[in-house]
């Protein structure tokens, strides 16, 4: 019995499935349009959201808006979403969402946060891609950045030991850094940039980071035509600031505290959270959204810039493999903004309204 | 009963901490020299510090070297004790980084020097070099890093197959030390804005903790104000607009990655000077740690930082004169742009750089 055992097949990977965890599996209601959630966030929320429902409409993209709430309510003293909403991003499996303001000191804890828990949202995907028309320093920036979303060093396990002394706990598990690895493999190979990077600091967290490295490598084996690469954390913030350029063909994958500080990193070279768009991933569910704030000063107003969320949602059609739509509306926006200060809002030192910016985008469509 | 040996413990170091007196932890002179600890360290280590042991023997600088040879790549260890005795007695050192294997063997060497010595204090200067390219003007901040503890403490554990466990850790005792150190320098250096970096919203003990006792340092220095920035912020900022910073005060791993982005916009990790402080040692070296192993044996490095940290050196052991003499050649030799290693564009050699270097001196 016990030569069986010693027999019997190394530990298969847990996760060994039929479906891979962060693809589309949504289908065409009878209209023969996807539906999706449409979350439109605070302040200049809702003048965004009504900038993207207008273009797609122009645009004849075969989506239905569904459009949620998701103004947390306290049960039992967590911090939960409204059943509707939570029924409707389920049911539609792919939402988009304008920017949420956390209200400070009022008892719930941040929105983004609990999204990502009620739908387990591992990975968390941001291209940086240089905006022509809007100059930075650095040229030809074309990152993208797969961060991993739920553990790491943001599980929030923290005590004070003794008064003066607190312990914050970083969390690796070989489950969720294989989950987020396996997607980046997937991501790298569907926007053909067959080389992933895994960005670390196993040289001093040897065992924690040191796991995230070593599934790397496990996974790798699996995707033989992927190319698999390894760098310290110091190294890449060094390398993409001098030269963002030799970025362009890979897929960096990183864990929590990483991804977030190279993401914003990447944000700042092409000229900041205004311009970026970003999707969050989960096992079947997939939530897109605008990482800027929510501009309470200029809410109301018709200055704000909708590119960000207009980006995120090019890559909501991607991720639903709608490619020919995400190209046409992207390529509108892109050239809306090339062409011109007056085609331009005023965060890119032009002096569009977002009406005019919104109209403008519908003729280059 | 712990926790009051704990608080009796901290309070006793801390009154240690403060009557400490100032003759014995000086450097030592002897007949008008100074003894300094030199590592040469890994890499391209070996080059650049020849290259300083050359400048400063062509002026004759009251310096005698104890050389003490340390390395991080056969992964043994062995040199560190020896090296921390060195620097038990000279009290000062100029130092070369060391390698740290990605194994699962191997702590990192640089990290435990600096523990052993408790020199808590990094401090990198950076500052747009004349007659360097750079996409950015008009940068000139210092970055003070906490050096002992935070995300290094390298105490970690496999709770279960599977799932690792890393212990960050922060206490008041060192966040308070390294803040008073960022405000002493900002006083001292006549800098007006003190930053503090973390990631509070999120480990808000942790960090919280470090956010906060910045500010209640602040307090005390009229003169100075204080804010603070989340460190994604703080990257995002650093690359964009990094004109508004003047004083960053950070943990450890933060630190990190802001004086690497810092290197990589003025120039390169070749031209970043950096000083590591203790209470009663001193180690200088290259501000952004990078071992260069690539690179190593070909006379391609780039010295300056080594230099300027050498100049570092000369400052806090008092000889002012030559200190300005070596770090003004070095700033006239690059401006200048006739010989310039690789990494900021030339073709010359390290010995060449500091060949030209010598003969500016000379001039």
């Amino acid at each position: 019995m016990y030569r069986q055992l010693a027999r019997s097949s190394p530990i298969v990977p847990r996760f060994t499935r039929s479906y891979i965890a962060g693809q589309f599996t949504g289908k065409k209601n009878p209209n023969g349009k996807y539906t999706v959630t449409l979350i439109e966030g605070d302040g200049i929320g809702v003048e965004i959201s009504q900038a993207v429902k207008d273009i797609y409409a122009a645009a004849k993209v075969p989506i239905e808006w569904e459009p949620v709430d998701v103004t947390p309510l306290l049960i039992d003293g967590k911090t939960t979403l409204p059943q509707a909403a939570v029924y409707s991003v389920n049911k539609n499996l792919v939402a988009l969402k304008g920017p949420l303001a956390t209200p400070v000191g009022k008892g719930h804890t941040s929105m983004n946060l609990t999204l990502r828990r009620t739908f387990n949202l591992f990975a968390n995907v941001r291209p940086c891609k240089s905006i022509v028309g809007y100059d930075t320093p650095y040229e030809n920036v074309d990152t993208v950045l797969i961060r991993e979303n739920t553990e790491g060093e943001y599980s929030g396990i923290e005590h004070t030991i003794v008064p003066g002394v607190v312990q914050s706990i970083k969390l690796i598990t070989r489950p969720a850094s294989e989950k987020v690895i396996r997607y980046a493999f997937e991501y790298a190979k569907s926007i053909n940039k067959p080389h992933v990077l895994v960005v670390h600091k196993a040289s001093i967290m040897k065992l924690s980071d040191g796991l995230f490295v070593n599934t790397a490598k496990e996974v790798g084996k699996e995707y033989p035509d992927i190319k698999l690469d390894f760098e310290l954390l110091d190294n890449t913030s060094l390398k993409l600031t001098a030269d963002p350029a030799d970025y362009k063909n890979v897929v960096m994958v990183m864990p929590n505290l990483y991804g977030d500080i190279m993401s914003d990193l990447s944000s700042g070279l092409i000229g900041g959270l205004g311009l970026t768009p970003s999707g969050n991933m989960g096992n079947k569910v997939s939530i897109f959204e605008a990482v800027h704030g929510s501009a309470p000063d200029i809410a109301g107003k018709g200055l704000a810039n909708p590119t960000a969320l207009l980006l995120s949602s090019c890559m909501m059609l991607r991720h639903m493999s709608l490619n020919a739509d995400a190209d046409k509306i992207e390529n509108a926006v892109l050239k809306t903004i090339a062409s011109g200060p007056e085609n331009r809002t005023g965060d890119l030192h032009g002096t569009a309204s977002t009406s005019h910016f919104t109209e403008q985008v519908i003729k280059n469509l | 009963m712990l926790r009051r040996t704990a608080i009796a413990r901290t309070s006793a170091l801390r009154s240690l901490a403060t009557y400490s007196t100032p003759e014995s932890v000086l450097p030592k002179k002897y007949g008008g020299r100074y003894t300094v600890t030199l590592i040469p360290g890994d890499g391209i280590g070996k080059e650049i510090t020849d290259s300083v042991k050359t400048i400063f023997k062509s002026q004759n600088v009251p310096i005698d070297w104890e050389t003490v040879d340390v390395s991080g790549v056969d992964e043994t260890g062995h040199g560190v004790a020896e090296a921390v005795e060195s620097l038990k007695r000279n009290k000062v050192g100029l130092k070369g980084i060391l390698f740290t294997p990605t194994g699962s063997s191997g702590k990192s060497l640089n990290v435990a020097l600096r523990k052993e010595l408790d020199i808590y204090a990094s401090l990198v200067l950076i500052k747009n070099i004349p007659g360097v390219k750079s996409r950015l003007d008009g940068i000139d901040f210092a970055l003070v890093r906490e050096n002992t503890e935070g995300e290094y403490s390298g105490l970690e554990h496999q709770s279960y197959p599977g799932v690792v466990e890393s212990l960050k850790i922060m206490t008041r005792f060192k966040s308070e030390r390294i803040a008073k150190f960022a405000f002493d320098f900002a006083k001292k250096n006549n800098r007006k804005l003190v930053t503090a970096i973390h990631k509070a919203n999120i480990m808000k003990l942790g960090d919280g903790l470090f956010r906060q006792t910045v500010k209640d340092v602040g307090q005390s220095y009229s003169g100075i104000e204080v804010n603070d920035l989340i460190v994604d912020n703080a990257s995002m900022q650093a690359v964009a607009k990094p004109q508004q910073f003047d004083v960053l005060v950070t943990p450890n791993l933060y630190g990190s990655i802001l004086s690497n982005i810092g290197a990589a916009l003025i120039g390169g990790p070749g031209l970043v000077p950096g000083a590591n402080f203790g209470r009663e040692y001193a180690v200088f070296e290259p501000g952004c740690r990078h071992v260069g192993l690539d690179i190593k044996g070909q006379n391609t490095a780039n010295p300056t930082a080594m230099i300027l940290s050498s100049a570092m050196l000369l400052r806090h052991l008092g000889l002012n004169e030559f200190a300005d003499k070596i770090s003004d050649a070095t700033y006239a030799t690059i401006a200048e742009g006739k010989v310039r290693t690789k990494d900021i564009g030339g073709t010359s050699s390290t010995t060449e750089f500091t060949d030209a270097i010598v003969e500016k001196l000379n001039a």
